[in-house]
C-alpha cells in the first residue's frame, strides 16, 4: 500500500507553467531521488507537499487520506493544513536553524509547542517536557552532534546545522522526510557527513523524499528515481533503470553532462 | 551662589517634564507603532494605504506643527472636544502629539526590521507545525528585536531631545524656563540645559550598548 500518492499536481506561477500533471506513489520505507537541472520544478514539488506552496489542480493523498484537494477548499484551511503538514517534515537547502535557540532547542521546540494543545499538558508538565528533551538528545546523538547540544547554531559548521537540520524535522516524526537539496549550501568537504546521515536514515528505512545534485548519492541510497525537465516528470524507475539505461532522450542528456563534468 | 542653587532647582524642576513626556511617550509609542507596523503591511490593501498615507503625513510634518495642530485644532475646528484646561491639558496634548509622531516612526522601523528576516525562518515554522503567532513569538521577534535595537536607540535618543519642543504650546519644560533667564539678560543657564540632555542621552547609550551586548549570544 503506497504511503503517498500525488495525483496529477499542477502549478503555476503567473505565466509559468512549473509543475504539470505530475503523478506518483511512494511506498512505505522508499527513498525516492528527485534529479534534474535547475528551474525543472523539483523544489517546487517539494513545497507543494509540504503546503509552502498551493498546488493550483491535483490531489496529495497519505495514508488513503486526501490531505489536499485542489477543489476542495476545506483541505486548504489554515487549521487544516497545520495538522496536515505534519505528516511531512522538510530539511532546507539553507539549513533554516532558528539562530536564538541553542541546538538541543532547535530540535525541541517546535515539539514543545505542539504539546500545550494537549488537554493532559497542565497536569503533566513535567513528564512531557521531560520527554521531549530526551527524544532530542536521542536525534541529536543519532545524528552524531551529542556534544554540541548546548551550542547556538553559528557556532557549529555548515554540516552540522544540516544535521541538527535533520534531527529538528525527525523531532515530529513525520511520515515522510523531505530533503530540498540538502548539501547544496555546503562546502564540498561537509557534504559527506550529511549523506552519511540521510543513508543512516534510509537503512532504518525511513520514507525519504530527496532532491538533490549528487547522482553518485541518489544511485546509492535510493529506491527509485524521478527525473524531472520543464516541470514534468521525464522519466521515473529504479537507479540501475534511471541511471544505467534511461530511455528517454532528455535524461540521457541530462545524465551525459553530469558525466562529463 | 543662593541664586545658582534656585535657577538650577529650577531647571531641574522643569526638567521632570521632559523626563516626563519622554516616559510616556515610549510606553505607549512603542507599542502603538507595533499596530501600526502590522497595518502598514496588510495585505488589505486599504486598510494598507490608509495607514501608510497616515505615516507618510506624521513623517512628513514637522513635529512643532503636529503639537499645534493637535492642541488648536478641535477648538478651531470648533468640536465638541477640547482638552483640559491649564498645564495638565497643554501636557496631555503634546503626549498625545509626541506618541503619535513616535509611533510612526517607530512603526517604519519595526516594519523593516520585520521584513528583514529571511523567508525560511517562517518556513521553517511552517513546516514544524507552528501557528502564525507562534513563529511570531517563538521564532522571529527576538530576532527582529536584536536587528532593531540600534535604529530604535537611535529615535529614543531624537526624543529626548524633541521632548523640548513641547514649550511651543506653552508646557514648561527645560529650555523654556532658561529662556526666562536669557529674557533677563542671564545667559548661562541656558547653556547649562546641555549638560541635563547630554547626561541623559550618556545613560541611554549605556543602556542600548548593554541591551546590544546581551542579545550578541546570537546571529542573525
Amino acid at each position: 500500500m503506497a504511503i503517498l500518492e500525488v495525483k496529477a499536481i499542477e502549478k503555476s506561477f503567473d505565466n509559468t507553467h512549473v509543475l504539470k500533471d505530475i503523478n506518483f506513489s511512494l511506498e512505505k520505507g522508499e527513498v525516492m531521488a528527485i534529479i534534474g537541472s535547475s528551474g525543472s520544478g523539483k523544489t517546487t514539488l517539494l513545497r507543494c507537499l509540504n503546503f509552502l506552496e498551493r498546488p493550483d489542480k491535483g490531489t496529495i493523498i497519505v495514508n488513503n487520506e486526501v490531505i489536499f484537494d485542489a477543489m476542495d477548499p476545506s483541505t486548504q484551511k489554515e487549521s487544516e493544513v497545520r495538522k496536515k503538514r505534519l505528516h511531512f517534515g522538510l530539511v532546507f537547502q539553507n539549513f533554516n536553524l532558528f539562530p536564538q535557540y541553542t541546538v538541543l532547542k532547535n530540535v525541541t521546540l517546535a515539539a514543545e509547542l505542539l504539546a500545550k494543545e494537549r488537554s493532559d499538558y497542565k497536569q503533566n508538565k513535567k513528564v512531557i517536557i521531560e520527554e521531549i528533551q530526551e527524544r532530542g538528545k536521542t536525534l541529536l546523538s543519532q545524528v552524531g552532534l551529542s556534544d554540541k547540544m548546548n551550542f547556538y547554531p553559528h557556532m557549529i559548521s555548515g554540516g552540522q546545522q544540516q544535521r541538527v537540520a535533520i534531527a529538528r524535522a525527525l523531532a515530529l516524526e513525520p511520515d515522510i522526510l523531505c530533503f530540498d537539496e540538502p548539501t547544496s549550501a555546503l562546502d564540498p568537504e561537509l557534504t559527506g557527513e550529511v549523506l552519511r546521515v540521510i543513508k543512516g536514515l534510509a537503512e532504518r528505512n525511513t520514507t525519504m523524499i530527496i532532491v538533490t545534485h549528487e547522482m553518485d548519492f541518489a544511485r546509492d541510497v535510493a529506491d527509485r528515481v524521478i527525473f524531472m525537465d520543464d516541470g514534468v516528470i521525464v522519466e521515473q524507475g529504479s537507479p540501475q533503470e534511471v541511471f544505467a539505461n534511461p530511455k528517454e532522450e532528455r535524461t540521457k542528456q541530462f545524465l551525459a553532462r553530469y558525466n562529463n563534468a | 551662589m543662593n541664586e545658582i542653587t534656585i535657577i538650577i532647582s529650577r531647571l531641574s524642576e522643569s526638567f521632570m517634564l521632559n523626563c516626563k513626556l519622554f516616559v510616556l511617550t515610549l510606553l505607549f509609542s512603542l507599542p502603538l507603532g507595533l499596530v501600526i507596523a502590522f497595518g502598514s503591511m496588510s495585505r488589505f490593501s486599504p486598510l494598507r494605504w490608509l495607514v501608510r498615507t497616515f505615516v507618510w503625513i506624521i513623517r512628513g510634518t514637522p513635529l512643532m506643527l503636529q503639537l499645534i495642530v493637535i492642541f488648536f485644532g478641535p477648538g478651531l475646528l470648533g468640536m465638541s472636544f477640547s482638552w483640559p484646561g491649564g498645564a495638565s491639558g497643554r501636557f496631555v496634548a503634546a503626549t498625545v502629539a509626541f506618541i503619535i509622531n513616535y509611533a510612526c516612526y517607530f512603526s517604519e522601523i519595526y516594519r523593516a526590521g520585520i521584513e528583514s528576516i529571511p523567508a525560511g525562518q517562517y518556513e521553517a515554522g511552517q513546516v514544524l507545525g507552528m501557528t502564525k503567532s507562534q513563529i511570531f513569538f517563538n521564532v522571529t521577534l527576538l530576532q527582529v528585536i536584536k536587528r532593531i535595537i540600534p535604529p530604535v536607540g537611535n529615535e529614543v535618543m531624537t526624543l529626548v531631545k524633541d521632548t523640548s519642543l513641547a514649550r511651543i504650546i506653552a508646557n514648561k519644560e527645560i529650555i523654556m524656563m532658561a529662556g526666562e533667564y536669557t529674557n533677563k539678560g542671564l545667559i548661562w543657564p541656558l547653556f547649562a540645559t546641555g549638560i541635563y540632555f547630554l547626561i541623559f542621552i550618556g545613560v541611554l547609550t549605556i543602556l542600548f550598548d548593554w541591551l546590544e551586548k546581551k542579545l550578541s549570544y546570537f546571529r542573525v
